[in-house]
């Protein structure tokens, strides 16, 4: 697993922890919390976890943290678990993936135990309704935060294509029942091809190392 | 044993196969649980389907430690948790390698440049579709059925995010606090 060192990391102010305790107990202990308050969709974790490894700890970078997203996405199974998954191995490697997804598993693990023993009272109660009706206008403002952030900073590449990729992507998945991976490898397809267009134009201009 | 091995190989499946997330993947396991191995009738699988969408956690990980719960113990529910997203520590394990190898080159770079505001997007629309559903709770899109007291705390719950860089997870709970508060005394 060694990094090509002819191509330097782009610059940015975050690093990995030291493999350490410490760390590790951090990363389970973030993720597990971070995991009990993902109600309503796998995509409200990753607001979650920028706000906590991008924003707070400082371990991802905010642009990571987007491409991590896309990963996730692109991947076979639940968005939430691949997210943490690939946070903890950004963390910790192989050791940081194993503890992200026992700590992403957890808290549903036993909530549902627990839950499904109790679920007749639980369906019918009026406080636990209002508890989670008011909690889903709390997600609702903590995505649109996020969003505001991320947004901004692509119209701030003053890149055409980076806007319209947005705004096509934002109406296909709002009006259209398209699988939401199929968006992500359409973009996958539309970068390479505007990489191979790029070096057709300027000759020489390619990369060193493949 | 053999209970063991086909609630593993049913649940690896369901791991590998759901892609698109959510309720993408609930088809896929109703075929599994409901249809091929009858584990649960069709109004468990619907409870099933309730909890997940009121409680933390992806579908198919509480469908697999609910139905592995159900019909093997505690040990079942492990199981079928654990297949359930072997497939994906796989794949994204291998991605995860790849990402980090190769994503200073400037090819990946121009590929990512590219995806990037497309998750923008997607968490955009995940999130509009969330805050419908809470301003609109009985389906319809109108001003007459808007629920202000939602509006009222998706707009003081941004104010505190973006003014005072307030933890996500507060906020989350301060909005289950006042909304508990609010809904109860309007009522």
């Amino acid at each position: 697993m060694k990094e090509p060192d002819n191509h330097p990391e782009p610059a940015n102010d975050t690093t990995a922890p030291a493999a350490s305790f410490r760390t590790y107990w951090r990363l389970f202990w973030s993720t597990f919390y971070i995991s009990a308050f993902t109600v309503g969709g796998g995509f409200v974790i990753i607001p979650l976890l920028k706000k906590k490894f991008a924003d707070e700890l400082h371990w991802i970078d905010e642009q990571e943290m987007v491409d991590l997203a896309a990963i996730a996405q692109s991947a076979p199974g639940a968005l939430a678990v691949n997210a943490s998954m690939l946070v903890g191995y950004r963390v910790a490697k192989v050791p940081g993936m194993l503890i992200s997804i026992v700590a992403t598993i957890l808290p549903p693990l036993i909530l549902l135990a627990v839950i499904s023993a109790f679920y007749d009272i639980l369906r019918g109660n009026v406080i636990v309704a209002a508890v989670l009706k008011g909690m889903a206008a709390g997600v609702a403002a903590v995505i649109a935060d996020v969003v505001i952030d991320l947004g901004r900073k692509e119209v701030g590449k003053k890149d055409p294509l980076a806007i319209v990729i947005m705004l096509t992507a934002f109406c296909v998945t709002c009006f259209t029942n398209v699988n939401v991976a199929l968006v992500v490898l359409s973009c996958i397809l539309i970068g390479i091809a505007r990489v191979l267009l790029a070096r057709r134009r300027k000759p020489g201009g390619g990369e060193s190392a493949s | 044993m053999t209970l063991y091995l086909q609630l593993f190989w049913s649940f690896f499946q369901v791991g590998l196969f759901s892609f698109g997330g959510g309720l993408a993947t609930m088809p896929l396991i109703q075929d599994q649980v409901v249809n091929i191995h009858h584990w649960l009738t069709l109004p468990e699988f619907t409870d099933l389907i309730t909890i997940s969408q009121m409680t933390p956690g992806p579908i198919a990980v509480n469908s697999a430690s609910f139905v592995g719960m159900r019909i093997a113990g505690i040990p079942g529910s492990l199981i079928a948790t654990f297949a359930c997203i072997l497939p994906a520590c796989i794949i994204v394990g291998i991605l995860a390698y790849l990402y980090y190898r190769f994503r200073t080159l400037d090819t990946t770079r121009g590929i990512l440049a590219s995806v990037r505001p497309a998750v923008v997007a997607l968490i955009a629309s995940a999130g509009l579709a969330i805050l419908i559903n809470a301003f609109w709770p009985n389906g319809q899109v109108s001003p007459r059925e808007t629920d202000l007291v939602a509006v009222g705390i998706f707009c003081a719950a941004l104010i505190v995010l973006r003014r005072w860089k307030a933890s996500p997870i507060q906020v989350m709970l301060g909005s289950g606090a006042i909304g508990c508060l609010l809904y109860l005394v309007l009522l």
